[in-house]
């Protein structure tokens, strides 16, 4: 009697345990017919590498290079401010920190990263904007530098708290074996440790570009909004997220623009998919490494 | 002696990176708290907007982020739990499990305004719900799907052993086992999950952008297919919306105020439960 019972909820269980892959799968497909129109419309290639993105003009004309490279320089951007920041605080938890230090600082890396990102646009529009605009004296300071700046901030709790678990994964054989040399403890975090957890550091970073990648809101607040191609680091750009959450208000349902906007967020997926999947792969690697596969 | 150098040099760039980062981060809060707390006040979470949006209260945009957030959780945590209850309880090892493991993490990975552009295309149009707090709450609980899932794996895969096989040594099946003696000892693990999903889900603005949320909506929603107000779009409509910065502004500081403090209590409970459960 219960055997049938038993087997109904493994089965129950185990189509349920399905709905992510579902899903995924749900989101490709969906962006794949959605943006079929538009490749169908114009030339694939003059969509990705047009350098113009021109979508209410008569004649409209879209191509997402301008967009590509805003998030691009972005990116790039955030990693420059963020990527020491955190690397540097995680080297503060690990090595330099007391017992209670870490209690304490562990924790709010984790609360820190909770901020939801409008509050970080609305400080980056608010505070830092502002702020740019006078050291730098520019006509605004909504610029690609303002949103590194405030991405690269949003970054740090990622790369932080990834690295540092990398970190305290170190088998401590390895300092004392390096301590035992007459290496001193910067010898030793320099030479031994960091390189040891090299591959997790790499994911952090991988793993926080991903984040700053796909991050809407902030850029959408900061960034200024200008669909060219970016020359300086303190001119407007529009990188691609804000396009799709900016102007999906105003396209038609059906419209190429419409159909376009979901096109750049198929090309926005397809980049943090190799993001996460080169994460990915490198975790691996480093689980095997360290002798931790499971 | 060189090497002691370099040593102190190395030392003291890795705190000023640490005491950099504090400093940012304890600016963004005290900008927010000093700015938004003058602006706080009983009307400001009791009463609707008046004036076009330039006084009032924002209690309609307090209710929407409750809704969505509860409608997200109720939609996540059943799927998740059961996602959970399969990888580590039920499952073969093998290329299935692997194929579900690997879309866990790459729907982790999904920027969240592709999630709206998902939730626009299938739940407002496809389904016909339109913009409305049912569509805002699904595409809300795909998001958080993820890291319910991880949540719940983590905190069942501690559950010793032991406990398992003497629930089976005395005859009870599988399902008796997970039901009786796995999931009340995974519980607090598993809250504090979902705990910290509540916090995602209130503070995310992209995917409610086109399937939930409207700047200016006459009283309370009525229906789940209603559209709602939301704290973290209201922040970003009093911003780019409207005719009366100076007005709209001082309301946004408020806004973010609101949102800052539900998300930090959320997440700073959800840790001190998880680290209470540990020690435990």
């Amino acid at each position: 009697m219960y055997s049938f019972k038993e087997r109904a909820i493994k089965i129950l269980f185990t189509a349920m345990a399905f709905a992510s892959l579902f899903f995924l799968l749900g989101i490709i497909f969906v962006l794949f017919r959605e943006s079929l129109p538009i490749i169908s419309e114009i030339n694939i290639f003059k969509f990705l590498f047009g350098k113009h993105w021109y979508p209410t003009y008569d004649p409209a004309e879209f191509g997402i290079l301008p967009l590509i490279l805003a998030s691009l320089w972005v990116t790039a951007g955030a990693m420059v401010v963020g990527v020491p920041l955190g690397l540097g605080t995680a080297l503060y938890i690990n090595e330099l920190a007391s017992p209670k230090q870490k209690h304490i600082l562990k924790p709010l890396a984790e609360i820190l990263a909770g901020i939801p990102s409008i509050v970080y646009g609305f400080f980056g529009m608010l505070v830092v904007a502002p702020m740019v605009q006078k050291i730098f004296n520019l006509p605004t300071g909504l610029s690609a530098f303002t949103a590194s700046v405030v991405l690269g901030i949003m970054a740090i709790p990622t790369i932080a708290s990834i690295s540092e678990d990398a970190l305290s994964f170190v088998p401590k054989s390895f300092k004392e074996a390096s301590y035992a040399l007459g290496a001193n403890r910067w010898q030793t975090l320099i030479k031994v440790t960091i390189p040891a957890a090299a591959s997790g550091i790499s994911t952090s970073i991988i793993l926080g570009m991903s984040r700053v990648v796909g991050e809407t809101m902030t850029v959408l607040m900061v960034s200024g909004g200008a669909a060219v191609i970016p020359t300086s680091f303190f001119n407007p750009v529009r990188p691609m997220t804000s396009t799709i959450a900016a102007e999906m208000g105003e396209a038609a349902v059906g419209s190429t623009h419409y159909h376009a906007l979901f096109a750049i967020g198929l090309a926005l997926f397809l980049i943090t998919l190799v993001f996460n999947a080169a994460a990915e792969a490198i975790s691996r690697k480093y689980r095997i490494k360290l002798g931790m596969d499971r | 002696m060189k090497n002691k150098i370099t040593q102190f040099a190395g030392f003291a760039m890795i705190t000023a990176c640490m005491i950099m980062t504090l400093l940012f981060l304890a600016s963004i809060i005290y900008m927010i708290f000093s700015k938004g707390l003058p602006a706080i006040s009983w009307e400001f979470i009791t009463a609707v907007p008046r004036n076009g949006m330039t006084a009032g209260g924002v209690a309609p945009a307090i209710i929407g982020t409750f809704y969505l957030t509860a409608g997200a959780i109720l939609f996540a945590l059943p799927l998740g739990l059961a996602c959970a209850i399969y990888l580590n309880e039920y499952s073969p090892k093998g290329v299935i499990v692997n194929i579900i493991r690997m879309s866990i993490n790459n729907l982790a990975g999904v920027p969240s305004v592709v999630f709206g552009l998902f939730g626009l295309s299938v739940f407002v149009k496809f389904f016909g719900f339109g913009v409305s707090i049912l569509s805002g709450s699904l595409t809300l609980g795909i998001l958080i799907l993820p890291a319910i899932i991880s949540a719940s794996q983590e905190s069942l895969m501690a559950v010793p052993h032991s406990l398992r096989e003497a629930s089976l040594a005395l005859g009870a099946t599988q399902w008796q086992t997970i039901r009786k003696a796995v999931l009340p000892a995974a519980i607090p693990g598993i809250m504090t999950g979902v705990i910290l999903s509540i916090g995602r889900a209130a503070g995310e603005t992209a995917p409610i952008l086109f399937t939930a949320a409207t700047f200016y909506k006459r009283g309370f929603p009525n229906s789940l297919l209603s559209e709602v107000m939301a704290l973290p779009y209201h922040i970003y409509a009093l911003m780019t919306e409207g005719t009366k910065p100076d007005l709209q502004t001082p309301i946004a500081y408020g806004c973010a105020l609101l949102l800052l403090v539900i998300v930090l209590l959320v997440s700073a409970a959800a840790i001190f439960l998880r680290n209470k459960y540990r020690e435990a």
